[in-house]
């Protein structure tokens, strides 16, 4: 097993479906103290990382402009005032 | 004035004076004897709808120049697929009656369509069966939509209501995605092209959204083209569409991935909800905890059971029983001093061997070690008994090694 990324590297994705593992990995392995500690303070990490990304996005908006090619560019773009 | 006038008619000497009431009914009986009046389509657009609390439809079909009062009674009206709304243009089937207490004279409809919605559906059906014929609405072809979307493709108008209902659900729900929007007129004659260009432009994207707010069949007709049912068919990422209303049938549903029944649901449809996801999290961490903490009961059972057995298999506890046994032995028979001390020795053998096997070294293999003073062979069981520097031998399961102290914390009280 390659060496897991710390948390604040993972996506939610990442951190949720990694958290989800390791709470069945916990409550039906048969492991030693330390991995068993091992894993509930990563566990406890990844819960944190989850919350955190949870509550600071922010939605990103991008919009699509033909460029001079034919083709597409990309740009940010504010939705019009209400 | 009045007085003379009814007397005169009285007296048979005037033509004959009506009441309204009367004239109202004369005329009503005229219009319902005209079978032509009876069973007809006008055509006209909608103005002044109004339905109140009885639940009649009361509005005007309108040319422009000349207005025609119309109703729908209650019990019709609920049997349209849907409200009529002021500027439609409309073809109305009843027949023409008056409102006596009104003087009104107005069609009681009981059928309402839009206007060339006969031609249209004619359209819509031939299209329908000709792509279903081409396998593009199977079943096989819809493809699942992703869990955790991080960019998520939207096309639409970027004037439109539906962008901002869009945008709002997945501000709410899934902040974490990127939305791209590939912008395209969404009505009139160049939106079927623009539309399938802009589903084609889109790249990289985990789901794409289709969406437009509600509209009369004209407004959403660009959305029942070949050109771009064809185009959601090939849209390299699912396509969820969210087309006008729940009642709508639109073809591009038809090829979507999934449909949902506005812009809204769509977006819903498209991502996972954050509140879920915090209620999910707060069980997992509670799992988590419970987990670990029953994990750790059994770990501090295992060790507890461990120590007991060491005392009970403790060297001198075991020699002292031993040394009981041999007494009474020698009490019992009359065994020589010589054949005494071989019992004994053979005796503490096999007890050694017995410790051994059952003993520490079966806790040891679960990663104990037992750590003595080199000094004096004591088993250290406190910081109390280590000086800086003290030589140790450390067992561990498969034989044991020295080592030394190099720091000790400073002496503390026992807790």
């Amino acid at each position: 097993m390659s060496k897991p990324k710390a948390p604040d590297q993972l996506d939610f994705e990442q951190a949720f479906e990694e958290l989800q593992a390791l709470v069945r990995q916990l409550e039906q392995g048969e492991l030693p103290l330390e991995d068993s500690l091992r894993l509930f303070e990563r566990g406890q990490a990844l819960a944190v990382r989850c919350n955190q990304l949870l509550d600071k996005a922010q939605l990103r908006l991008r919009k699509l402009a033909p460029d001079e090619s034919g083709g597409y560019l990309e740009e940010d773009f504010q939705p019009e005032a209400e | 004035m009045l007085r003379r006038v009814s007397q005169l008619a009285m007296l048979g000497l005037q033509d004959r004076i009506w009441t309204p009431g009367e004239l109202n009914r004369h005329v009503r009986q005229l219009l319902e004897g005209d079978y032509r009046l009876q069973d007809l389509w006008v055509a006209g657009e909608i103005a002044n709808l109004s339905q109140p609390a009885s639940g009649h439809l009361y509005f005007s079909l309108t040319d422009g120049s000349a207005n025609l009062r119309c109703v729908i009674w209650r019990s019709e009206a609920e049997g349209l697929p849907r409200l009529p709304r002021d500027g439609e243009a409309v073809e109305v089937h009843g027949h023409l009656s008056v409102y006596e207490a009104g003087g009104q004279y107005q069609l009681y409809a009981d059928r309402i369509r839009l206007a060339g919605e006969g031609e249209l559906f004619q359209e819509f059906m031939r299209l329908k069966q000709k792509l279903e014929g081409e396998g593009l609405f199977d079943p096989e072809r819809k493809r699942p939509l992703p869990r955790w979307p991080k960019r998520v493709g939207v096309v639409t108008s970027p004037t439109g209501a539906a962008l901002r209902d869009v945008l709002n659900v997945l501000s709410r729900r899934y902040p974490l995605v990127e939305v791209v929007l590939s912008p395209t007129p969404v009505q009139g004659e160049a939106a079927p092209a623009a539309i399938a260009q802009a589903l084609a432009a889109l790249e990289a994207c985990d789901v794409v959204l289709l969406v437009r707010g509600g509209g009369s069949m004209e407004d959403l007709w660009a959305f029942n083209t070949e050109q771009v049912v064809r185009a959601v068919a090939a849209s390299r990422a699912p396509v969820v569409s969210g087309i006008g209303h729940e009642t709508d049938v639109i073809l591009a549903d038809f090829a979507a991935d999934r449909r949902a029944p506005t812009p809204s649901a769509a977006a819903e449809l498209a991502t996972p909800d954050r509140q879920d996801l915090a209620v999910e999290i707060g069980k997992l961490t509670r799992g988590l905890s419970r987990a670990w903490q029953g994990r750790r009961q059994v770990l501090h059972q295992r060790l507890g059971e461990a120590r007991a057995a060491l005392a009970t298999l403790a060297p001198q506890a075991r020699l002292a029983g031993a040394r009981q046994r041999l007494d009474e032995l020698a009490g019992r028979t009359a065994l020589s001093l010589r054949h005494r001390l071989s019992l004994r020795r053979a005796s503490v053998g096999a007890l050694v061997q017995t410790l051994h096997a059952i003993g520490p070294l079966q806790v040891l293999g679960r990663g104990y070690a037992l750590v003595r003073l080199s000094a004096d062979q004591a088993l250290v069981r406190s910081v109390g008994q280590v000086s800086p520097g003290a030589g140790l031998q450390v067992q561990v399961s498969d034989g044991s090694f020295s080592a030394q102290a190099t720091a000790v914390p400073a002496e503390t009280s026992e807790g």
